[in-house]
């Protein structure tokens, strides 16, 4: 299925009450019939997305920062609150595998802390317009996709969440030094809010590139989308 | 006879309206997101209904906004306008036609700009420029860290970008109010108008 249809409209909810005006009578909950500023919005937010990627440069590294600058207390953040976190079995969690890889054999957390670590301090950004500083630990995204024996030219790396969320990013970004699967958080395991037991890090994309609870990840050409993403949030989303 | 506004002129100033209307609506939508100071703007007057919504109006509207801003600056420059109308003032012919606007005493001359309008105009433009910089900075403060260091952070960025657009919002309040104390300047603005010298 081609992108454009895999994305959702934007539907009612992006309309403008301007442009909303000009546009009374058409469907705007239909998926199958977006209206005209459902069509120029996501035309324009693909054409963002291939301006993001010829502006994103693999060697420009996101800012770390000093421990005194590290955000306390962290700040939580989903699509629902935090009583409604799922808390997921480390014992019996795999991370599965799927898609253009060459080994798909799921990975468990002890397989994961055997592989080589990175910490981080970096800033994650949300799309709302706050930020905060944390420090993150886990294994580079990169290393794991050659170690999987993943297709590198291929064009998205997707993840699926324990709670349902599922979000993708470009494989430039994927293979960026700095993205990593984070098993850490502020020192320690992650905790269930936020994301325990495993976590994408990309300090090159907003927050909500930033999946948590990971239950499998695969290797695509063919457009993944996201949670928000499928809901009108730009797909690239790079910072 | 010359037109008071030549067409580009009057074509590139209705698309900068329709860019920044855009911009500032979307952009409030997105402010009441996750505000900086205590207060939101009222979701009627905001565009886009949601965040998302907005965000894709915001990064829609800016292509217009930067297109339509760059041709004109190429514009004024090349066809003179800026020589022509827009020489910057010096502090004491601002302050001389702002002392007599005061007063309603500053004759209206279609086709001629006063110290204060001028100030008013390059102001505005300056803003824009501000206003585009540090939404960049905001929106690519990883790739465009240069430009975000320049602006002290992300998050002076978002203050920047803020005041930049109060100002303009600003500027858009005496602008509307002296077209609505002069509604004759408005037909030429849509239509062209002839230039007949200063008309009191």
């Amino acid at each position: 299925m081609s992108r454009e249809l895999e994305r959702r409209a934007l539907l009612g909810r992006a309309l403008a009450f301007g442009a909303a005006g000009l546009l009374t009578g058409c469907d705007y909950d239909n998926l199958q019939h977006p209206d005209l500023a459902d069509r120029f919005l996501r035309a324009m937010s693909s054409w963002n997305d291939r301006v993001q990627a010829a502006l994103f440069n693999p060697h420009t590294l996101a800012p770390t920062f000093p421990a005194s600058a590290i955000t306390r207390p962290p700040r939580f953040n989903a699509y629902y609150d935090r009583d409604q976190v799922r808390v997921v079995d480390g014992a019996s969690w795999k991370l599965e595998l799927s898609g253009l890889v060459a080994e798909r054999r799921a990975w468990t957390l002890a397989d994961l802390r055997a592989a080589p670590q990175q910490s981080q301090i970096t800033r994650l950004v949300c799309v709302e317009g706050w930020r905060v500083i944390g420090q993150w630990g886990g294994v580079p995204l990169g290393w794991f996709l050659r170690r999987i024996g993943a297709d590198t030219r291929a064009r998205y790396v997707s993840f699926r969440c324990a709670d349902g969320y599922y979000s993708s990013i470009d494989m430039a970004s994927a293979l960026q030094p700095q993205t990593i699967l984070a098993l850490d958080f502020l020192g320690k395991p992650l905790t269930p809010a936020f994301g325990f037991p495993l976590r994408l890090r990309i300090p090159t994309k907003l927050g909500f590139k930033n999946p948590k609870s990971l239950v499998a990840l695969g290797v695509t050409n063919v457009y993944p989308g996201g949670y928000w993403e499928d809901q009108g949030y730009n797909w690239f989303s790079g910072s | 006879m010359r037109p008071i506004h030549p067409w580009p002129l009057r074509l590139m100033h209705w698309l900068n309206a329709l860019a920044i209307v855009t911009l500032i609506g979307s952009g409030w939508q997105i402010y009441n997101a996750a505000p900086l100071f205590p207060f939101s703007f009222p979701e009627a007057i905001t565009i886009g209904q949601w965040l998302g919504g907005a965000v894709a109006w915001h990064l829609a509207a800016i292509w217009l906004l930067v297109l339509n801003g760059v041709s004109y600056l190429i514009w004024g420059t090349v066809s003179g306008h800026f020589r022509r109308k827009l020489a910057p003032p010096g502090p004491r012919a601002i302050w001389a036609d702002l002392l007599a606007a005061l007063r309603f005493r500053l004759p209206h001359e279609h086709g001629r700009y006063n110290a204060v309008q001028r100030a008013l105009y390059l102001a505005v433009i300056a803003l824009g420029v501000l206003a585009v910089l540090s939404g960049l900075a905001v929106w690519k403060p990883v790739q465009l860290w240069w430009l975000s260091d320049l602006f002290g952070g992300f998050r002076a960025s978002r203050y920047v970008h803020f005041f930049a657009m109060a100002g303009i919002v600003g500027f858009l309040a005496v602008h509307l109010a002296l077209v609505a104390l002069v509604p004759r300047v408005l037909w030429p603005m849509i239509a062209g108008g002839r230039d007949q010298g200063a008309v009191r």
